[in-house]
Formats: C-alpha cells, structure tokens, sequence
C-alpha cells in the first residue's frame, strides 16, 4: 500500500484543478448511482477519473477538489487515496508499466520480465524515465496467471510476455505518445 | 467430455451479446423465476441445488441467502463480488469477459429471490476493460426489459451498478469490500453483526462471488435436484477451475465436482500435462491461500485412493495431508520450482495486502516475510524454520478476517511437506546464493 503523501506535490503548477462541464456531468451520474446521503461511495470511481483527468496522479489539491465535490472531509480521501495502490501520489510517466512478480506470474518467468524492462527502459522499480513517458512497477497478482508472465499498461493487459514482445510493445507505445492528443479516448469516458 | 453447464455455450461467436446469448436460451431462467416462482421458492431451489459458495470458502449460498434480513424494513442490497484477486484465480474475469450475459441474468434472478432492488457488482480496480463489457450487458439488458422498472410486466424493479476498486486484495473480503463500498479504506468489519443482518450502509446484504451468482441461472433452469445431480456427496455441480503454473495448457476449465485430480493434470481435456516433460512437484489447488501438497499426496490421498477434485476430498486428511478447493486457482509447480522461494513470494504478496488493522497480521506477515527472504537468499539460520512455524500459529485464527490465516496456511505446509527445502537452504548458503531463479550459475 501507498504510504504517505507527498506535500512537495502540493499544487500542480499552472494547472486549474476542476471538472470540464462533460465530466461533471460524469461524476454526477456516478454519484447517482448510491443513495441519498451515500454520496461518499462514489468517492473510489471519482479519484479514478480524476487522476487520468489531471496528468496521473492525485496532488492534494486534486483530492481537495474531490472532498469538495462529495462535501466529506479531505481528510476521508487523503486515507483512501493512501490504502489503494492504484493511486498514485507522485507524478508518473505517460504510461504505466505494472508487471505483476506474484507467484504464478514468478515461476513462469515474470521475474526475468521485470528484469529486462528496467534494463530496456533503464530505470529501477519505481522509477519513471527521464522522458516522463515510462512508470515501472512490480505489482502484485493482476489476476491473469493462466497467461504468464503478464503486465498492464495504463487500463491494458499484456499477456504471455517474451523479450520480443516487450521490445514491439515499447515501440507501439513510444509512436502512439507522438500521436495528437486530441484523438486519444480516455477510459473513463469509455467505461464508466 | 465432461458436460458443462456454466460455459456451454462459450465458444457461440457473438455471445458477448444480448442477443446471440438470448437466442441460445439465455434469460429463459429469469422469465421463468420472475414470472413462475416466488422468492421464497428459489430460494429453497438454490438449498436444493447444494451450490456452495465459489469465491472460496465454500459456505451453502441457500443458507446465506436465508439469513437475509427481511423484515427490518431497510432497503435490502446485493453486492456481486467480482475483486479478483487471490493469486491463481482468474476465473471470473474469464466468465464476465466472455458471457457476460450469465452474471446479469444471475443476478436478476437473485435479486428477486432476495427482495433487491439496487445490486452492486464490485469490480477489481486492474479488470477497467471488463466494467466496459459489464456496463455494454447492463445497457443491452435495459434496452430489453430485463432491468430497469416493472421487469416483464412483474413489478419487480432492478437496477444493477458496477462499481470499481482501487488494486486492494482485502476488498475480496466481504465486509472489507461493503467498507470500501462505503468509499472507505478496506478494513473488514468485526462479525457479528453479518452482512445479512448489517452490510452496506447497515442494511440488509448478501456478497456472492460471480461465479456463485451465475450458477443460479442452471440452478432455475434445470431445476435444484437437476443440478444436485452432477458432481459428488457434498459437492454439487461444476466448478470452474483456473490453471496456472508449470503445465502445457494453462486456463480455465469447467468440470464436474469428483473429477479425479489426476485426470485434471494429466488429460489433454484439461491441463494437458507438465510441461517441457517435466515431473509434478507440487500443486496448490485453490488459490494461494490453501495449502501446498506435494505430487503424491495431491494425486492420492493417504489411504491411497484417488484423490478428487471435491470439497471434501482435496480437503481429506485435514492439515496434515489435505488441502482445500478454495477458489478453484490451480497452481502447478514442476520438479525445478523452489519452494522457499515461492514461500517467500507469497508471503510477500501477503505482507504488501495486509490491511494492517490486526497486529498479529501486520507485523506476521512482515516478520514471516524477513525471514523467509533471508533463508532463500543464504542468510538463513537453523531456527528459522521453527521460528517461521511459530510466527504462522500466532497468525492463523487471531485475526478480525481469514488474510492471516491466508498468509499463515501457505507457510505453514511449505514447511510441514518440504522441510528438507528449508533445511538444505539454511545448511548450504554458498550453493543458495549462487542459484539465481531456479539456476545455478
């Protein structure tokens, strides 16, 4: 689990922290989907959206923003956003390599995966490249064992992974970050 | 050809959608409970059924279901548990990426047994793709009047949300998962009050894994008898079973409880064999949690007979030489696997999912953990391994939720079956350092 918050990361700078009028509208409905009083349940689907919204991860003054939305406490997202460890607190790269070293994973080779990608990518675990476009994390279980070694970068599964799978995923990855950003669908527009 | 039930038609292209699954017999169950039968009646066809619980603890779901408080006057919810997370079991993403038809209709008919009318299916925070699949059924279903109000003409109401985690194996925990729900951190609750007295914002509520709910669908259709007719003794119908691990055919099976395990392995219907031609070492039949047994105890119980794929017969022997079918996660280790290293694993994915409420979990898995990490890489010590034993006792049944006895299961028989895994790692440190992922260099 995440452990502390990070006050350097604070404020984004230059960064307005609020809604678009299309994802409130988003949030709105979310909120609905619990009873009156509930609102407070929407609060994990919410930190979700707002940290692909704002660069990532969640600054204080994204969660701030958020407690404000629910009308709880900041303090009631800050022990949230700390206990899940799919929230980040720190910035991270454009995409997020997980590469899961659990069990089933580890003795199908997902060690030696890990191993190659920090090799590949010349950061350690936890690490993102000076390019800001890699974050390496070795997670835990993502729930894919029959189709080990697996990763997941940002919301996608990379199944039954092999050095030269890596080598073409990192190529697919480093030409779609050219791509204009405007064409780019988020996943919580497409999923929730 | 073991016959299926659950996954008969998984292979039909386009089952993913409303209408291929309605047109190879889908929703038929739900037209048939919610038009033809009352509450109570399915129900008492579910306690027919014998289905047990298929997250992993294998408790009588017409039980739980009859605990269900229904005259407290609060709202009653249904909360389907999808948080996947027990290292070896993919199963239920499988079932609601494929036919994701079968959990809503599950789910209906659940609802209605259980006088619902806003269910939750919470989903685990890495599955983002399968709350698309989910959401897209939900729609479909929706547009066809399966949800939504005054379903077929019934009065019934339903609405059905998924909700989505934040990557926490504890919300797998049922009242972990109602706190975190909540929008709370995922601290399981003290029990009593039981979820189906006192759940989600203190109503009424019953948490079935997904694979639970969707076994009620042939449970309706072909009746509770119909189905208590597959499977053995206690252990009625199928069970889905992910296979993991050393094997030529990794995936998910559906098979009929009393399986022989060592068909399991061995079939090309199923796993299809060690691979490379390797030898079994060691299965770990249910999930990480449940304990390791080696090749021999695994294939035949101590007595010598087959050992089969059933609840009580994986279970036979209890600790000394049993196991348990848990979630059906099939681990499968070959002859080179190393124990103390894949002890160590586990333990470590337990320290890091602790959710620290209990000290003898949150400082156990930790101290177990350390220690485990300096046996496997040549600083162990001869009393290790006892003390690795005491730790795993301290742990097992002292804690508010079963994580530790979840962390403490797996170390506890890694040591009673390979000892002499640990004795030689601690008697020979200059060879253990030297083998790096299971070779040595």
């Amino acid at each position: 689990m995440n452990s502390k918050i990070d006050h350097k990361q604070y404020k984004k700078e230059n960064r307005e922290i609020v809604f678009s009028p299309v994802l409130l509208e988003k949030a709105k409905r979310i909120i609905a989907r619990y009873p009156g009083g509930k609102e407070k349940s929407a609060l994990l689907p919410l930190l979700h959206i707002a940290q692909e919204e704002f660069d990532g991860y969640l600054s204080v003054d994204v969660m701030d923003y958020i407690a404000q939305l629910l009308n709880i406490q900041p303090i009631e997202v800050y022990e949230v956003a700390t206990f899940y460890s799919q929230y980040y607190l720190e910035p991270v790269g454009k995409y997020v390599i997980e590469v899961c070293h659990t069990g089933p994973c580890a003795i199908c080779g997902g060690e030696k995966i890990s191993e190659y990608l920090q090799k590949k990518l010349g950061i350690k675990n936890g690490e993102t490249t000076i390019d800001k476009l890699f974050t390496l994390k070795e997670v835990e279980c993502l729930g894919a064992c029959g189709y080990a070694p697996v990763m997941q970068v940002n919301t996608e599964f990379y199944e039954n992974l092999d050095e030269k799978k890596i080598d073409n995923i990192l190529e697919d990855l480093r030409q779609k970050a050219n791509v204009n950003k405007a064409n780019e669908s988020k996943w919580a527009e497409k999923f929730f | 050809m073991g016959r299926k039930i659950l996954l008969e038609h998984i292979d039909l292209p386009g089952i993913r959608t409303f209408d291929v699954y309605r047109q190879s017999g889908g929703y038929s169950a739900a037209e048939k409970a919610l038009k033809s039968m009352t509450p109570d009646e399915i129900v008492n066809e579910v306690k027919v059924s014998g289905l047990r619980g298929r997250g992993g603890a294998g408790f009588p779901t017409g039980m739980k279901w009859s605990f269900m408080d229904k005259k407290s006057g609060l709202p009653r919810y249904l909360i389907c548990n999808a948080d996947e997370s027990e290292p070896g079991t993919f199963k239920d993403r499988f079932l609601m990426d494929k036919i994701p038809h079968l959990l809503i209709e599950g789910l209906i008919i659940s609802s209605f047994a259980l006088g619902v009318n806003t269910t939750y299916i919470y989903v685990r925070g890495e599955f983002k793709y399968i709350i698309g699949i989910l959401n897209q059924a939900i729609r479909e279903a929706k547009e066809k009047g399966f949800l939504g109000k005054n379903i077929l003409n019934t009065g019934f109401n339903l609405e059905i949300h998924v909700h989505s985690g934040a990557g926490a194996y504890i919300c797998g925990e049922e009242t972990a998962q109602i706190e975190s729900l909540e929008g709370k951190r995922g601290n399981p609750r003290l029990k009593p009050p039981f979820p189906a007295v006192k759940g989600l914002y203190g109503c009424p509520t019953v948490v079935n894994n997904v694979e639970t709910l969707a076994a009620v669908v042939p449970i309706i259709n072909m009746g509770g008898t119909g189905y208590a007719a597959f499977g053995v003794g206690k252990s009625t119908g199928t069970k889905l079973i992910s296979a993991c691990g050393n094997i030529n055919k990794p995936g998910v099976y559906e098979i009929e409880l009393g399986l022989p395990v060592e068909e399991f392995i061995y079939s090309e219907e199923y796993c299809g064999g060690i691979k490379n031609g390797k030898k079994l070492k060691a299965v770990i039949p249910g999930g990480s949690s449940v304990p390791i047994l080696p090749a021999k105890l695994m294939i035949t119980i101590e007595s010598g007979e087959p050992r089969l794929m059933s609840y009580e017969s994986l279970a036979k022997g209890g600790f000394e030489s049993g196991t348990m079918l848990g979630s059906g996660g099939f681990i499968v280790y070959d002859e080179d696997a190393c124990i103390v290293r894949n002890t160590w694993n586990l333990t470590r994915f337990y320290h890091h999912e602790s959710c620290g409420q209990c000290s003898p979990c949150r400082e156990g898995t930790g101290w177990m953990e350390k220690v485990l990490y300096r046996i496997e890489h040549g600083q162990g010590r001869q009393k290790d391994i006892e003390l690795l034993v005491s730790i795993a006792n301290k742990i097992e049944g002292n804690t508010i939720c079963p994580l530790g006895d979840a962390a403490a299961w797996p170390v506890a028989s890694a040591i009673r079956h390979f000892r002499h895994e640990f004795e030689f790692h601690v008697e020979n440190p200059e060879i253990v350092k030297k083998i790096y992922h299971g070779n040595i260099e």
